[in-house]
């Protein structure tokens, strides 16, 4: 039984495709690594899933339970049923590339929004979660902090804490260490291993291939829409089969 | 030249008498025009034209039209038409002091709908993006995100209304109210001191304007500490 799958999923700017049928099936537990240089579609892909972008064409099931999608007026897919759409998005939590925490809330306030307001737990508990979480990805003494007033780094592991709290089934990275100044990169490559390690599904969009190599147990590459290699990521790594691969890994060796 | 704070002193009870109408004009307008704004402001952010057209069109007019003549129209010139004067709203629209109400909230309104519209656009997409991504429906979005936090960065240019408003209430006294300008204007008719009389306006409306500076201040301090420089 899968946890997260997406079928031939076709996305369209006007006439210019730029996803040509990408298909992902995650089982529980699987960390998935989607590489790919820029313009490949694969942070399109991410927010196909969660539908912050319109597919042409496609499904997604999570959990077995599928998204029902129809087509708008412009031939795009959405969602059929607002509720359902919502429920599975809390159970899809998604962490950005520029964080994107609520501006005016603090840190703590930022991690109880969604579990008490979305989901309805009490904020007693959601506020003992809340410091559960911003201690495990070790940001506790940042709580009552406006996001402005963080590093990016502490940013984005508040960020990965507020998505832990709804307790969702599968996180989505959407190149969580690209908006971070260099040293500022392994606190939260460090903190998205622990979760990897606990066993939570994960995909992540990324051009750390240390992170994809090391953590991940699936890796695609996806290039001009398309996915053009994929499969264990210390093999497909080590011996590229396709010539789009072995360039894109010489340009980004380090 | 001597200033005679007799005949100040003597009318100071006038002048607080108009204070409160004054007040009372201010907070009233300010009350239902906030009330009516922020529909207002959401309608003018719709990218739907038959949502947007028509709060476009009433910010565009009030704004483009002086108040004074807004406060005419609404005192002299509905009492024009009988179908108005025969209607249930005349015990109202026959008061001088309802129609000071009824004209400013509507100006007030026309202005802070298109403070809160500009500030409902500057909401980072991102901060949308994130509140969709967790599963908030539009409606708790709005109510949760994009309105606390669109409210909270309106707060400078809102003050600066709301003293703008202040100071626009003195036109209340062509319409025979007697609020702190009216005040002035009765004191200058009855000892020929225009000058006594309305510096005496002047300083009540200044002591009003620090007062609400420093409210201002105070709520800026409070709500938007978010986008201060870090303290310590």
């Amino acid at each position: 039984m899968y946890k997260l799958e997406v079928h031939d999923l076709h996305k369209r700017y006007g006439s210019h495709e730029v996803l040509k049928g990408v298909t992902l099936t995650a089982k529980a537990g699987d960390v998935t690594s989607i590489i790919g240089s820029s313009g490949s579609g694969k942070s399109t892909f991410l927010r196909c899933i969660n539908l912050l972008e319109q597919p042409y064409e496609g499904r997604i099931v999570l959990n077995g339970e599928e998204l029902k999608l129809v087509k708008n007026k412009h031939g795009e897919l959405k969602a059929a049923d607002a509720k359902q759409l919502a429920r599975i998005r809390s159970r899809l939590a998604m962490v950005f590339q520029h964080f994107n925490l609520w501006s005016h809330m603090t840190a703590l306030e930022n991690i109880i929004e969604a579990p008490v307001h979305v989901l309805g737990v009490s904020k007693k508990e959601a506020l003992e979660k809340a410091e559960y979480y911003l201690n495990k990805v070790g940001v506790a003494h940042r709580k009552d902090a406006y996001p402005a007033h963080m590093s990016g780094g502490e940013q984005q592991r508040v960020a990965i804490a507020r998505a832990l709290a709804v307790e969702p089934e599968v996180m989505l990275f959407d190149e969580p260490t690209s908006a971070l100044d260099p040293e500022l990169v392994g606190e939260v490559l460090k903190v998205m291993r622990d979760l990897a390690e606990e066993g939570r599904t994960m995909v992540v969009v990324t051009h750390e291939m240390g992170f994809a190599r090391e953590v991940s147990n699936q890796l695609i590459f996806l290039h001009q829409g398309r996915v053009e290699e994929q499969g264990c990521p210390r093999e497909v790594l080590a011996n590229p089969s396709s010539q789009r691969l072995q360039q894109f890994l010489t340009g980004s060796l380090k | 030249m001597m200033l005679d704070f007799d005949v100040i002193w003597a009318s100071l009870p006038l002048f607080f008498s108009g204070l409160k109408v004054t007040l009372e004009l201010l907070l009233i307008a300010l009350g239902v025009g906030l009330l009516l704004a922020v529909p207002l402001a959401l309608m003018r952010v719709s990218k739907n034209p038959l949502i947007n057209f028509p709060a476009w069109l009433y910010t565009y007019v009030i704004r483009g039209t002086p108040m004074l003549v807004q406060l005419f129209l609404i005192y002299y010139g509905l009492g024009q038409f009988e179908a108005v004067r025969e209607s249930w709203a005349w015990p109202w629209l026959s008061q001088a002091s309802f129609c000071a109400w009824l004209a400013f909230a509507i100006n007030t309104s026309a202005y802070t709908a298109e403070i809160l519209a500009g500030s409902l656009k500057a909401t980072p997409g991102g901060e949308i993006e994130a509140a969709k991504a967790i599963g908030m429906p539009r409606l708790m979005m709005y109510r949760r995100i994009v309105l606390p936090s669109a409210l909270r960065r309106a707060l400078p240019q809102y003050s600066n209304e709301v003293i703008m408003m202040l100071h626009t209430t003195s036109l209340a006294s062509l319409v025979t109210l007697v609020d702190i300008t009216g005040a002035a204007r009765t004191v200058n008719s009855q000892y020929y001191m225009p000058f006594e009389a309305f510096i005496t306006a002047a300083v009540f409306y200044l002591c009003l304007t620090f007062c609400l500076v420093r409210l201002f201040k105070h709520l800026e301090g409070r709500y938007l500490a978010y986008l201060a420089p870090r303290k310590a």
